[in-house]
């Protein structure tokens, strides 16, 4: 009972018996979200993982407030998710920054958009060494490498101090050592400021190395099938045990090996 | 010789692709010295053919006192030579200094030596054989008399045009920018009004013309209407088309940073339209020069157009060219203001787009 109790106060978010349908591009009816409850710890890394069209940009979106959920109630801290709120920062797929924009005018529209940037100028160098990118600050998002785009794209959510990071696929685009190299620093920016994180992703591996939780969501309709523990402690080593055994529980819930007994020789 | 053919071909910018713009990079004392030189001399042809050829044919050349001083349309026209000469000289010397700039004062020295003697052809022509017809074809130094007898008034009606445009185009580029804001961002407004700004933006503004006399008292603001006309429909129809173009993706973007409505507009779907809104602009500008002279040729109390009429009665030819040659000025130096301007606002496009 205690238990249960502590759980409900840590919970930041709930997600109440969510459906979602949309129709696509070609006028398709698509259930994208069927039935889902979950609750988000205070201060959690929680990774969504599933394949494409299984609902879980959809969710981030829905949690984010840039859609509302057919049915089904999304609460925050108490308080219903109807609309996008700068408390609830996101980072999407391809960074999307505004082109005209410098790096630092990009990092500091949170603070224009809220009205509050005068008294806040000096959030904007922090955040910009935060996310190790002193010496850009003039540069226009052409002149970044897709890696440089994205840590500003991470840093431009952050500077609004959200209670919920959203992350959408963020190193979906990347090369491998940008992606490492972003993840460390998601890794990083999480353990400061103890935002709770909420990444959707497909890479199975950046799920384990980061999350304190998975989320596996199964397509048509979207439904969570599982949700697992990781509790690896961290600097976590991708080639280790643990990580690679891990690794194939998680991809045979996926269907993506079979649950054949693994071959003689890897032991 | 053999070394001058060779300096040439290598560096004379015409002969050149873009490879070679590289290597042009650095330009040596002797080949900067050799521009230099070419770009004087073309200017330095020009005047001796005015000041040494005689005078063959039976043209009356009268003196006008300028500020005490007498001129006589060929010294008026070797002292402008000599201020262009002086100009390039001192621009030249300067360039000698910057690498950068080296290159690109001896890139255009070419053709500068080539008006310079263009110039002293058409000077012998037009002024000292007097062979081109007559008196369609004026020479050179003939088309800058009428400023020696008349530069006050010529002043005065370039200021009118200058008042006209001005007035009449800042009004119509901020209709433009308006509806063109509402009609992209509301699609209500769009589904109603863009068929209408495609349909209107297809008629010539003079044809409003009628209207235009009728409906406004003064033929001033009959012209700024006219102008307003040519900037209003093509700028909003391309500021529309900026604004709808916004991906959505920026515009959650901004949502999600807590960005009101307003921010939306303002700061994420007008920065994103700035390219459709400048070439809206630069359409409508041509436009609007066309529309200004032709108002101005039927009737306006003033401006260039006025005074290509009022010549032309008079068969003052030399008078035409005059107020053309004020006009190639006048809207080159417009152009070139708004290019610096968009130049300025979408300087986060250099070295991205395609220039």
């Amino acid at each position: 009972m205690s238990e249960t109790l502590s759980v409900i106060s840590r919970t930041i978010l709930r997600i109440e018996n969510v459906s979602h349908t949309y129709y696509d591009d070609y006028g398709n009816h698509v259930e994208a979200l069927r039935d889902i409850n979950l609750s988000v710890v205070r201060g959690e890394f929680l990774s969504i993982i599933g394949s494409s069209g299984c609902g879980k940009t959809t969710l981030l979106r829905l949690i984010a407030g840039l859609e509302k959920p057919e049915k089904g109630t999304l609460i925050l801290n108490g308080e219903k998710i109807t609309e996008p709120d700068p408390q609830r920062g996101y980072v999407f797929q391809h960074g999307c920054l505004f082109q005209w924009l410098t790096v630092e005018k990009n990092i500091a529209t949170g603070l224009r958009a809220r009205g509050i940037y005068r008294e806040n100028k000096e959030l904007v160098q922090h955040y910009i060494d935060l996310v190790g990118l002193r010496g850009f600050e003039k540069a226009y998002p052409h002149q970044l490498s897709g890696g440089m785009a994205q840590r500003v794209a991470i840093a431009r959510a952050l500077i609004n101090k959200p209670k919920v990071l959203l992350l959408d696929e963020p190193m979906g685009a990347l090369d491998s050592f940008s992606r490492a190299d972003i993840q460390d620093k998601l890794l990083e920016l999480h353990k400061e400021n103890e935002t709770t994180m909420i990444l959707v992703t497909h890479d199975v591996d950046e799920a384990i190395y980061l999350s304190d939780r998975i989320v596996i969501m199964t397509p048509r309709p979207g439904k969570i099938s599982e949700i697992m523990d990781i509790n690896l402690p961290h600097p976590r080593h991708r080639g280790g045990t643990d990580f690679l055994y891990l690794r194939r529980t998680i991809l045979e819930k996926l269907h993506l090996v079979s649950a054949l007994p693994e071959p003689e020789y890897i032991i | 010789m053999v070394e001058l053919n060779k300096l040439q071909a290598q560096t004379i910018p015409i002969f050149k692709t873009k490879k070679d713009k590289i290597q042009l990079k650095n330009l040596s004392d002797k080949q900067w010295f050799f521009y230099f030189i070419l770009t004087l001399l073309g200017f330095l042809i020009a005047i001796a053919a005015n000041k040494f050829i005689r005078q063959m044919a039976n043209v009356e050349i009268k003196t006008y006192m300028i500020f005490g001083i007498p001129f006589t349309f060929n010294t008026f026209y070797r002292l402008l030579l000599g201020v262009l000469l002086l100009f390039y000289a001192i621009a030249g010397i300067f360039s000698y200094f910057n690498p950068s700039a080296r290159v690109k004062f001896s890139s255009r020295a070419p053709f500068r030596f080539a008006v310079g003697l263009a110039l002293a052809i058409w000077d012998i022509l037009g002024t000292k054989y007097l062979l081109l017809p007559q008196p369609f074809f004026p020479g050179p130094a003939k088309i800058l008399e009428p400023f020696l007898m008349e530069g006050d008034f010529i002043f005065s009606n370039m200021l009118y045009s200058l008042k006209l445009f001005t007035v009449g185009f800042s009004l119509g580029m901020l209709l433009g920018i308006g509806t063109g804001i509402i009609i992209g961002w509301f699609p209500k407004a769009y589904y109603w009004l863009y068929p209408i700004l495609k349909l209107t933006g297809v008629i010539p503004a003079v044809a409003w013309m009628p209207f235009a006399l009728t409906l406004f008292p003064t033929p001033f603001w009959a012209a700024v209407f006219l102008i307003v006309i040519c900037g209003w429909f093509s700028i909003a129809a391309l500021t529309a088309q900026g604004i709808k173009s916004t991906p959505k993706v920026q515009l959650e973007v901004a949502r999600t940073l807590g960005a009101s409505t307003f921010f939306l507009v303002f700061h994420v779907a007008v920065p994103h339209a700035m390219p459709q809104i400048f070439t809206g602009i630069a359409n409508a500008n041509g436009f609007a020069f066309t529309t200004l002279v032709m108002a101005e040729m039927m009737g306006q109390p003033g401006g260039l157009g006025y005074y290509i009429n009022l010549s032309k009665v008079w068969s003052a030819y030399y008078k035409v060219f005059a107020s053309i040659f004020v006009m190639a000025i006048l809207f080159s130096l417009i152009m070139k203001g708004i290019a610096l301007v968009q130049a300025h606002v979408l300087r986060w496009q250099k070295g991205w787009v395609k220039e």
